[in-house]
């Protein structure tokens, strides 16, 4: 998809919780051998998806000073609102100091809702609705005691300012494209608090397929290949797919390493792409090209390309996504599930 | 109903908003409607720095109960760099890290929950600086 009028990333933000527990600490408790990952990001007890989304849209409007009162929409992806029913983006409308005059909704996809906000507020920025929106992904994700997920589900969030191209941006959306199918992989029914997963399902007919689809045909499309990019960023549900997705589509390590970040913070669903696509740019360089394909289950892919210009050094994140790995500290098992609300009283 | 009470201070407790008195100058959070330095009545809105110093703090074990679930929590007095003093919940800090002089910034989290059903209430806290 390209739109007619040029549309690209003004300003970004993202933050992560400062705790972090161990895999071997899941593993001790549930006698499981193998862990997917080294570690996971989980969020305070005073923190939810909100709370995240407003840290990393903070961050994102105070490092790129983007004028509060042209930012009409405010569209947050994740699966993990605070309310089942009560929108999350009216409180950060509120908390941000932005005019009231402006359209907010909550996106879900699993873990692609934060690159879908983006496309929709891509498209309001490119019809000229509106001058400037907030896309976020943002979740503070649940997995069942026990279960493979819990090693994984992290929190974490992202925030990008889009607008046109012509109001000067970091980064530049050269195109996208999104492929879905029904393909019932992961889900959560209503009113259930942890969801449910069919194992290996979870990759081969769901992520792989999806992610190979969509970037495949966008790059058909679009007659873009591996080499043109210096990065790539993957949906990364755990640390090994996104580096056998990279091999299978023919990126090296080198492009996706500044990317991949779920072996020490987790997979932060909503968030995942979108930290990572924060972390590159807290390091690229101007005329940098970035592919993004992010994984929804249920189940669908969003692929973008970026290329970054000369503006990225006077509005780069501060502070950078590095700053909040560097505070975290480790905890043990039974702090991480009194944070988590995992303890009925 | 304490939620509609709540909801009118979202204002200020989630922009970290004050008030100033606009004859002597001095600032206040939570906001007051008259200055209790000069006696004034004629007072401002304003968004108070987002940045001081802990001056003093203690940990709470026995809170009130809307805040029990977040228990044990440190509050502190926190001289903000405009010289205003305001009392805070420290968040994101380990207790024996807590000293007098470390520099905090304000964050924005959750207050405490009408329980499991009702509404939740965020606002201001303070987080040792993330810079």
């Amino acid at each position: 998809m390209k739109p007619d009028k040029k549309v690209g990333i003004y300003g970004y933000g993202a933050y992560v919780p400062r705790y972090l527990i161990e895999n071997s600490s899941i593993a001790g408790v549930w006698g499981k051998l193998a862990t997917p990952i080294k570690s996971k990001s989980f969020p305070s007890i005073d923190e939810d998806s909100l709370t995240i989304a407003y840290e990393a849209a903070r961050i994102a409007i105070e490092s790129s000073k983007a004028p509060r009162d042209r930012i009409r929409a405010v569209f947050i992806g994740s699966e993990s609102k605070p309310y089942a029913v009560k929108p999350s983006g009216t409180v950060l409308v509120d908390a941000l100091g932005l005019s009231n005059k402006i359209l907010s909704a909550d996106f879900e996809f699993a873990c692609k809702a934060g690159t879908e906000a983006i496309q929709a507020v891509s498209g309001l920025v490119a019809s000229g609705m509106i001058d400037m929106g907030l896309a976020i992904g943002t979740d503070t994700s649940q997995g069942r005691p026990g279960d493979e997920l819990e090693y994984t589900a992290a929190a974490g969030g992202a925030a990008f300012i889009l607008s046109r191209v012509s109001e000067g941006v970091i980064a530049e959306i050269e195109a996208s494209h999104s492929y879905v199918t029904d393909t019932p992989d992961f889900w959560r029914r209503s009113e259930e608090k942890y969801p449910r997963h069919l194992y290996r399902f979870t990759g081969e007919p769901a992520y792989f397929h999806h992610i190979t689809s969509s970037v495949t045909q966008f790059m058909e499309e679009y007659g873009y290949k591996p080499s043109d990019f210096k990065y790539a960023i993957f949906h990364q549900p755990n640390a090994k797919f996104p580096q056998r997705v990279a091999k299978i589509l023919g990126f090296t390590r080198e492009q996706i390493m500044p990317g991949l970040l779920s072996p020490i913070i987790g997979n932060t669903y909503s968030g995942a792409t979108l930290v990572g696509l924060s972390n590159v740019l807290d390091e690229a360089q101007p005329d940098d090209l970035i592919l993004l394909g992010s994984f929804g289950s249920g189940a669908g892919s969003d692929t973008f390309v970026f290329r970054v210009t000369d503006l990225i050094e006077e509005r780069r994140a501060r502070p950078p996504l590095k700053s909040f790995l560097k505070r975290m500290v480790t905890r043990d098992y039974s702090t991480y599930v009194r944070y988590r609300g995992k303890i009925d009283m | 109903m304490t939620e509609i009470s709540d909801w009118r201070k979202r204002i200020e407790r989630y922009r970290f908003q004050g008030s100033e008195c606009v004859k002597c100058g001095a600032r206040y959070y939570p906001s007051r409607i008259k200055c209790i330095k000069c006696g004034s009545e004629e007072m401002r809105d304003v968004e108070l720095p987002r940045r001081g110093r802990v001056v003093s703090y203690t940990v709470i074990y026995n809170p009130p109960k809307k805040f029990s679930k977040y228990a044990p929590y440190a509050v502190a007095l926190i001289e903000l760099v405009d010289g205003t003093r305001v009392l805070g919940q420290l968040t994101d800090v380990d207790f024996d890290k807590i000293r007098v002089g470390m520099e905090v910034e304000a964050t924005f989290r959750k207050l405490y929950e009408y329980g499991e059903d009702g509404h939740i209430v965020y606002g201001t806290k303070f987080r040792p600086v993330v810079s």
